[in-house]
């Protein structure tokens, strides 16, 4: 029997409606359940108030090794110096924002007395979900905008133009050919900061340095963020275009970048963690430095000023002076120039430098 | 076929419901062999929502009925609209530009926001009808090419009108006049948030989904069409013409779907705009028999597993997407249920047949075996 055309698209629409379903749930990562849970309380340090700890990671999670596994190094201390209870939860790509939202309103719900957005897509949930629920804390991490203001949330930003203008120096101090590289995730204002920063610190670093730039995607795709083979392309290209050290701020594509230095037998700097530490062990080597942005100290500080009873509240900028950001020194690879950048590093915190955001 | 057959309509509601069990039977297996908390998981899910969570029930539903609506169209006529969701995208960025201007007033902005937003959906899937008339070109081909085109077509506009906020790092389209903005509809009492107020053009569009395939010539067309071409050919019908109509018609309404968000929430077109909802479109509208009442079951029934979802990572501490695994099997074991619940009726109407033939037949022998 012939079969009847319908019955045919009806099985195949089934078979699309469902693949799209399964990718969906492949895309996103595991929120890793083990510990989902905080401790019970047996370590209550503080005499302070006792805090229920509800925290949102942006897409990846807890498992991303870079951005958001740094919020949760800060909770984790939060956890065992505070005896701070936690929940956790984790953005899905695409969602609605009433989702987003719903995600912030149910740690509420569910007894939270601080609550943390980690990234800048949780800006317009913040800013809603804080002004419905005046009696609890609200923190956001890397936005500072209306969208998050209210009078409970702190906004913690980071003055990674400081950083990125110490490891600019040092790519141009480590440059043989006068030539350096920028990898940038998103072209987004935060990432276009760091670049800023780096292109002041290369021209610090030696007089005429040429910095070639390079994105991986533009918003609203933020693809860029997560696309290790975009990166490496990225690279490769900065690489044979003559430089010879890369910066990259660019998360999860930042992997391809160091696999691209490895190759062209360049050096690259990593970004957010101390990437000679994270990143995979075969590239540690050619990492020069890492601009590191310290979200953990800004969550832990969010927090121990809440167990204390004194919330943080508005912008808080966390820069060099206030250890928010800095320069690694994992590998020694940066040893030889060491002294030049901590001048660099005191001038700033002097303010006699002051570093361009754009 | 039009008289309502008590048989059928058992059998019709029997098949959703085998597919539940399936369900929740194969997604309980999973949780066990992955270690995951099943009564943790099921509490959550099928706990009685809060008021709050009954209006996002009711709003992603909205949303969401659209989208199957749109599908069905191109169902009943045969044709495979995968590409409702780059329509819905590309529709909802040209209204949210439009309204944006605030070139008219308040409810007059809205309305005609409606129509540019269903003009620029239609002309999208036009592409895909275009390439299948004249070029042969299958529709199922064209329009997954074509979500992915409008993926980047829609990136490159909106980042050439984008505003930008101090500080902020999202980008969007100019947020639309407060005068156009629908507040939304008070419906659950103890509720802090509103029903969309378009959840009425959801209705309308039911409505007129039902009256237009069931009541129109139209409408019979197009059902004749996409049972057998051969027929309606011969019955006189324009094949082509009705092809580009029913592809562009389903773009239209998928022009909609994201018409209750704008308006009633996000208020702008930008990075945090809901995605994937053409995609969740034709599973609620398989599961839905392609019937404006059974869509809206579905659509229901969708919306309230993603937003008991929401809990699942706090409450029970098992990722969302277990919601994704629950709805897939859904689907597949709702087309394995139909299938096998089609052939129990083709079956039974065939005994009963073959049943009144002997008792009619009894002295005359079979007419066909007859010659040596």
């Amino acid at each position: 029997m012939k079969e009847h055309p319908l019955r045919h698209a009806t099985k195949l629409a089934a078979v699309i409606a469902t693949a799209a379903l399964g990718l969906s749930a492949c895309g996103s990562s595991d929120p890793d359940p083990g510990t989902t849970t905080g401790s019970t309380g047996t370590n209550t340090a503080a005499a302070g108030e006792k805090l229920v700890v509800g925290i949102a990671y942006g897409v990846g999670g807890r498992g991303d090794q870079s951005f958001n596994a740094s919020a949760a190094v800060g909770l984790d201390k939060a956890k065992a110096e505070l005896g701070a209870e936690f929940k956790e939860a984790t953005q899905v790509n695409g969602e609605a924002q009433s989702a987003t939202e719903e995600r912030l309103q149910q740690f509420v719900d569910a007894g939270a007395t601080h609550v943390i957005g980690v990234g800048f897509a949780y800006a317009k949930a913040i800013g809603k979900v804080a002004k419905d629920n005046p009696d609890v804390a609200f923190a956001i991490v890397d936005d500072a905008s209306p969208d998050s203001t209210a009078p409970n949330v702190a906004n913690l930003v980071f003055a990674e133009e400081q950083g990125s203008f110490l490891v600019g120096a040092a790519a141009a101090l480590k440059s043989k050919t006068n030539t350096v590289g920028f990898v940038g995730g998103v072209g987004v204002d935060l990432i276009k900061k760091f670049e800023a920063g780096y292109k002041a610190g290369a021209e610090a670093g030696k007089a005429g340095t040429v910095v070639k730039s390079q994105y991986l995607s533009q918003p609203p795709d933020f693809s860029g963020f997560n696309d290790p083979a975009k990166g490496k392309t990225a690279a490769e290209g900065l690489f044979q275009g003559g430089a010879d050290v890369v910066y990259h701020a660019a998360g999860g594509s930042g992997s391809g970048v160091f696999t691209a230095a490895k190759a062209a037998n360049g050096l690259a700097i990593g970004v957010d963690s101390d990437q000679a530490l994270t990143a995979a062990p075969d590239v540690r080597d050619i990492i020069l430095t890492s601009m590191v942005k310290k979200v953990d100290v800004a969550v832990f500080d969010f927090l121990k000023n809440g167990s204390e009873g004194t919330d943080l509240t508005g912008v808080k900028t966390y820069d060099l002076k206030a250890g928010g950001v800095d320069y690694a020194t994992t590998g020694g690879n940066v040893d030889d120039i060491k002294a030049k950048l901590d001048e660099l590093k005191a001038q700033i915190v002097a303010g006699t430098i002051t570093v361009p955001t754009k | 076929m039009n008289r309502i057959n008590p048989r059928k309509a058992l059998l019709g509601i029997a098949a959703p419901v085998l597919a539940l069990l399936v369900a929740f039977l194969i997604t309980s297996l999973l949780l066990v062999l992955f270690g995951d908390p099943v009564g943790e998981v099921w509490k959550t899910i099928l706990s009685w929502p809060r008021p709050r969570q009954l209006v996002q029930i009711i709003n992603e539903a909205t949303v969401l009925y659209l989208s199957a609506i749109a599908v069905a169209v191109g169902f009943r006529m045969n044709i495979f609209n995968i590409g409702v969701d780059g329509q819905y995208r590309v529709a909802a960025f040209a209204g949210a530009l439009f309204a944006g201007q605030a070139w008219f007033p308040g409810p007059l902005n809205v309305l005609l926001t409606l129509i540019v937003a269903m003009a620029a959906g239609g002309f999208w899937a036009w592409i895909a009808a275009y390439l299948k008339v004249k070029r042969g070109v299958s529709e199922v081909i064209s329009t997954i090419m074509l979500n992915a085109i409008a993926t980047g077509v829609v990136q490159w506009l909106l980042l050439k009108v984008a505003v930008k906020q101090p500080g902020s790092n999202t980008i969007s389209t100019e947020p639309i006049p407060e005068s156009s903005q629908l507040e939304g509809l008070a419906l659950i009492p103890g509720a802090t948030n509103k029903v969309y107020t378009l959840i009425v053009l959801a209705v309308a569009v039911g409505f007129a989904y039902w009256f237009v395939l069931g009541k129109t010539r139209f409408g019979f067309d197009l059902r004749a069409t996409g049972q057998s071409e051969s027929a309606a050919v011969a019955s006189g019908v324009k094949v082509p013409r009705m092809v580009v109509t029913t592809i562009v018609a389903s773009g239209a309404l998928a022009g909609l779907i994201g018409m209750p968000l704008l308006f009633g929430q996000d208020h702008s077109y930008g990075t945090t705009f809901q995605a994937g909802l053409g995609f969740a479109g034709i599973g609620i509208a398989l599961l839905g028999r392609n019937h404006p009442i059974g869509i809206g079951l579905a659509a229901l029934l969708w919306a309230f597993l993603n937003i008991q979802s929401n809990a699942l990572q706090i409450q029970a501490g098992v990722a969302t997407e277990v919601v994704n695994i629950i709805q897939g099997t859904i689907i597949f074991a709702v087309v394995v249920a139909y299938e096998l619940i089609r052939r129990a009726d083709v079956r039974l109407e065939q005994q009963r047949v073959a049943r009144e033939l002997a008792n009619a037949g009894q002295g005359t022998p079979a007419q066909e075996g007859a010659p040596a």
